[in-house]
């Protein structure tokens, strides 16, 4: 007997409850996906598709599913990988390719054949021309993610490692100096 | 009146449930890397605590004590603690999805926190009435909340510091909440008067 | 000259060394054997060159021109032969090269035609230009183009124009020499930008160790009857940085995300009045600098430099001693040492102190930071320097931001307080520098990202109209289809039209035909006529130069329409190939 009140009590609890949070998902219901936005901005932008997802917002939202690692990102590099796994709560993990300096697409202009496939290529447009007309890429607007190299018939473009220079120079971290103690003779 | 003061007082500073009564270490060596995550959970935290309290003490009082069925306090307790929980957690994140961001992992975590599941049964083993349980709760609420916030302020500093490389991380944030819970002592003489 | 004085918060006072290098009178430095002008020596676009290899110059003739408003034009310091425009190395803490026009002197120094202005005939605009044109850049060493702050801000009247003079930092002297010996010439200057700024009142800020400046100055002044007014200021480093210079001549304090104009303030220092005033009343743009050589040397003394002198072959002059190991531009606590010796003067150089262990001992090693808060005390800017160092070293930028790091304008006081012999500056240049990379990456990004999803926007359009165009076409196939099916039925109806069937189809077909090709000669038509409706504009008072340009493009342009008629066949398969 008792059992059966302890057993209608609780299931009394656990239909309120129910109800109470059913309402309440149905009330509060929240549109899109307010965590893919956060690991897109974190992400580069380069659209390169090393990640083997078909551009930045792709990858973010497989990262957002939990089906994709953090670590494939290799123009995010290392910091990037770290960001991530600050966002998420999840463990830092080497990157799973080589980090490669930024660099960028250079058309030789004297080869170039005008075929536009490179122009197709490009995911954030940073190339011009027009068919039989030289190419050239708007090297700000480049972000280095190679995916015009593999389509040019005459193998016209390469990359070129963006140096430091004067204006992207940064300070560096101030190093102090420790003087290693004499080693004393072994005796 | 000065009663129910004791008890608040008492609550947040002299019984903390972090330092003193080592309750609900989870989130706090978890989410104290950055203050706002720390506002934020202490935020959360404060109100989960303070409708557990009270809820936990009405199923007490009107459903399991008449029914003789005190033993399943516990059980009933952690159903409802769940509930409020997924209720916060889905007002949080229609209101502010950053602050779910922040939260993360540990606004679900509640759910399994010690503390929010403490402090109601100590109502009961303390045999506090209703506003008594309110008060109780809350004042261990903010204090869980200071506490918290006091040492993701102190972690924030001492990610600068230069700390021996295998005293960093977990290592010397746990050094340091010993010496918060050993500051934390000084408080014990506060309810000698009460 | 009895007049209020407001104070600016912190500040200290290191030992002065500037009576070493007054003694003797301004002197003109000998030419060098090769003059190095580097492109880039003023704040924003790098100026494009203008001369090659091998192009003989004359003194002051263009060779970098203004890219944009905010940038400001570089001139020949002498007469020579370019030889070469080539990337070296700057006078910058980062080594790194940069674009400069190497000058071989010829030894005539013949100037190119100058011509002098009335600047009172001009329009404030006409001045601006000419300032933009004649290189006239802040001389005080943050190197601004001058015109980009001569324009009054068109909300706040403009009340107060002061005028810097304080040369706060320690051995340098070539404001205070500039105002004795160029007095008249600095005031002159002082009348253009009192004329474009139109303020209420003009101040002149000295500190108070120039009396002998401040004495020139105030007879300049009253010889050529201005009512500005000579403030000595209490000597304080850094009483020359422009907002504690605008503090506490005007008691006015200009807040972080504000500009001084904001406040109906402008400031300006002497040597850039002075070469405002070459620059409009003599035609003469900025070739040549006062440069203090100081430290371990012989002879400290002020000199007239051409812009693009070695720093090696001036610090000669000077005689160096035997010890010396290093050349700092700028004063002890904002300048830095030079990567190389070789590198050029610039804009903004305006002393060089040979550098010796003697005069500047090494810094005893950094230690822990105290929290005394002496920094605090000793900044200007009334920041937290301990604050900012502990974030900026834990590499918490967003910290570092809310302790407002960028009002940090490195005087070096907190550096220079500090027990503990913290390099205090550099952790916040380095924090400031990494704070700047990340905006530009997030600019990138952000950009790229909007760029991409134009692209797939595009694409998507474009898609949805090819398949909507062939569904029509589809549809009209289907409905043609439809109509002969049923005109075939009709026509098994009527048996006696049976004779004309054949030929119905047919003749529907032709008409069809013939409506597609007037439409498409239409088409061509009109394109036609808009081809030959538009004509090209501006076309009016053309310099010869330009009209040559426009016969080559139109031989080019006949030239590739040629071409293409010659090979069309090879130009179908291309353009169906972009589709």
């Amino acid at each position: 007997m008792e059992i059966l009140l302890a057993i209608a009590i609780m299931a009394l609890g656990a239909v309120v409850l129910g109800a109470a949070l059913g309402f309440a998902s149905i009330k509060f219901k929240v549109e899109g996906d307010p965590l893919v936005e956060k690991i897109e901005a974190i992400l580069p932008q380069t659209q390169c598709g090393q990640c083997s997802y078909p551009g930045c917002k792709p990858y973010a939202e497989a990262i957002a599913k939990g089906e994709a690692d953090i670590n494939k990102c290799p123009p995010g590099g290392a910091e990037g990988v770290q960001r991530l796994a600050d966002l998420l709560g999840r463990e830092v993990k080497p990157l799973d390719a080589e980090e490669k300096p930024k660099s960028v697409a250079i058309i030789d202009e004297n080869t170039c054949i005008g075929c536009t496939l490179c122009i197709q290529a490009c995911p954030v447009d940073a190339i011009v021309g027009a068919a039989k007309q030289m190419h050239t890429i708007i090297a700000p607007l480049c972000t280095g993610c190679e995916l015009c190299l593999p389509p040019c018939p005459v193998e016209c473009i390469r990359m070129e490692v963006i140096g430091e220079n004067i204006d992207n120079w940064k300070w560096r971290y101030p190093v102090v100096e420790i003087k290693a103690a004499p080693l004393k003779e072994a005796a | 009146m000065s009663h129910y003061l004791f008890i608040l007082v008492g609550a947040v500073l002299v019984n903390n449930v972090v330092l003193v009564k080592i309750l609900g270490l989870c989130p706090f060596m978890g989410v104290s890397k950055k203050l706002e995550t720390a506002y934020g959970m202490g935020a959360a935290t404060t109100f989960v605590l303070t409708i557990a309290t009270g809820a936990s003490y009405i199923i007490d009082h009107f459903l399991l004590i008449p029914f003789g069925l005190e033993y399943l306090r516990t059980l009933s307790f952690i159903v409802t603690i769940a509930a409020i929980v997924q209720l916060t957690e889905m007002v949080i994140a229609k209101t502010s999805p950053s602050l779910q961001q922040t939260l993360g992992i540990y606004l679900p975590l509640i759910t399994t926190n010690c503390a929010v599941l403490g402090v109601p049964l100590l109502n009961i083993s303390n045999g506090y009435n209703f506003v008594e349980s309110l008060l109780f709760g809350a004042g261990s609420a903010v204090g869980f909340s200071l506490v918290l916030i006091l040492f993701a302020g102190m972690r924030e500093r001492i990610e600068g510091a230069e700390v021996p490389i295998y005293f960093r991380g977990v290592a010397i944030a746990m050094v340091t909440a010993g010496l918060m819970a050993l500051a934390f002592m000084g408080f014990a003489g506060l309810d000698k008067y009460q | 000259m009895l007049m209020n004085l407001f104070k600016f918060k912190g500040g200290v006072k290191p030992p002065t060394n500037k009576t070493q290098s007054v003694t003797l009178p301004i002197a003109v430095a000998p030419l060098p054997s090769r003059l190095v002008v580097p492109l880039h020596q003023s704040i924003g676009g790098t100026p494009r060159p203008v001369v090659q290899a091998g192009d003989k110059v004359l003194k002051g003739q263009l060779i970098g021109e203004a890219d944009g408003w905010i940038s400001a034009a570089v001139h020949a310091p002498t007469s020579g032969t370019v030889l070469e425009v080539a990337m070296h190395v700057q006078p910058h803490p980062s080594g790194l090269d940069a674009l400069c026009v190497v000058i071989e002197p010829d030894g005539k120094d013949e100037w190119i035609a100058r011509e002098p202005l009335d600047y009172a005939s001009l329009k404030p605009e006409e001045v601006r230009e000419r300032l933009q044109q004649s290189g006239v850049v802040g001389l005080g060493g943050a190197v601004f183009p001058t015109h980009g702050k001569l324009t009054p801000a068109k909300t706040v009247p403009m009340d107060e124009l002061v005028i810097n003079g304080a040369e706060c930092e320690p051995f340098i002297t070539c404001d205070d020499l500039l105002m004795r010996e160029r007095a008249e010439e600095v005031v002159r200057g002082i009348g253009i930008f009192r004329d474009l700024l139109q303020p209420k009142k003009v101040l002149i800020g000295i500190e108070d160790n120039k009396p002998e400046a401040a004495a020139a100055m105030r007879a300049a002044v009253d010889a050529l009857k201005e009512p500005f007014l000579v403030v000595s200021v209490p000597t304080l480093y850094p009483a020359g940085g422009a907002k504690q210079l605008i503090r506490v001549l005007t008691g006015k304090e200009v807040p972080a995300s504000k500009r001084s104009t904001d406040l109906g303030v402008q400031c300006f220092n002497v040597a850039t009045a002075y070469t405002a005033w070459r620059a409009i009343a003599h035609g003469e743009p900025v070739v040549s600098r006062l440069v203090t050589i100081t430290g371990n040397v012989h002879e400290p003394r002020n000199y007239e430099v051409l812009i693009g002198t070695p720093m090696d072959e001036l610090l000669k002059l000077a005689t160096p001693h035997p010890d010396t190991d290093g050349i700092i531009m700028g004063g002890p606590m904002m300048g830095f040492l030079v990567p190389q010796a070789s590198v050029p003067v610039v804009k903004a150089t305006n002393c060089l102190i040979a550098h010796a262990d003697r005069l500047f001992p090494p810094k005893a090693p950094e230690m822990p930071c105290i929290r005394c808060g002496s920094c605090a005390e000793a900044c200007p800017h009334e920041l937290q320097p301990f604050e900012m160092y502990w974030f900026s070293r834990a590499k918490n930028f967003g910290k570092t931001q809310e302790y407002h790091i960028f009002d940090c304008i490195e005087c070096g006081c907190c550096s220079f307080v500090c027990p503990s012999r913290i390099p205090l500056v550099q952790y916040f240049r380095f924090a400031k520098s990494e704070i700047w990379a990340r905006e530009r990456e997030k600019k990138a990004s952000d950009g790229a990202k909007a760029r991409f999803e134009f692209k797939q926007m595009r694409e998507e359009r474009e898609k949805a109209e090819k398949a909507e165009k062939l569904a029509k076409a589809a549809a009209a196939q289907a409905a043609k289809k439809a109509a002969e099916a049923a005109a075939a039925a009709a026509e098994g109806n009527a048996a006696e039209a049976e004779a004309a069937a054949p030929e119905t189809p047919a003749v529907a077909v032709d008409a069809q035909k013939d409506a597609k090709k007037a439409t498409i000669e239409a088409a061509m038509a009109r394109a036609k006529a808009q081809r030959e409706a538009v004509q090209p504009k501006n076309i009016e008072a053309l310099k010869a130069a330009q009209q040559q340009e426009i016969d080559q493009i139109e031989a080019r342009r006949q030239a590739a329409h040629l071409s293409e008629a010659a090979e069309p066949a090879a130009a179908a398969p291309a353009s169906e190939k972009t589709e």
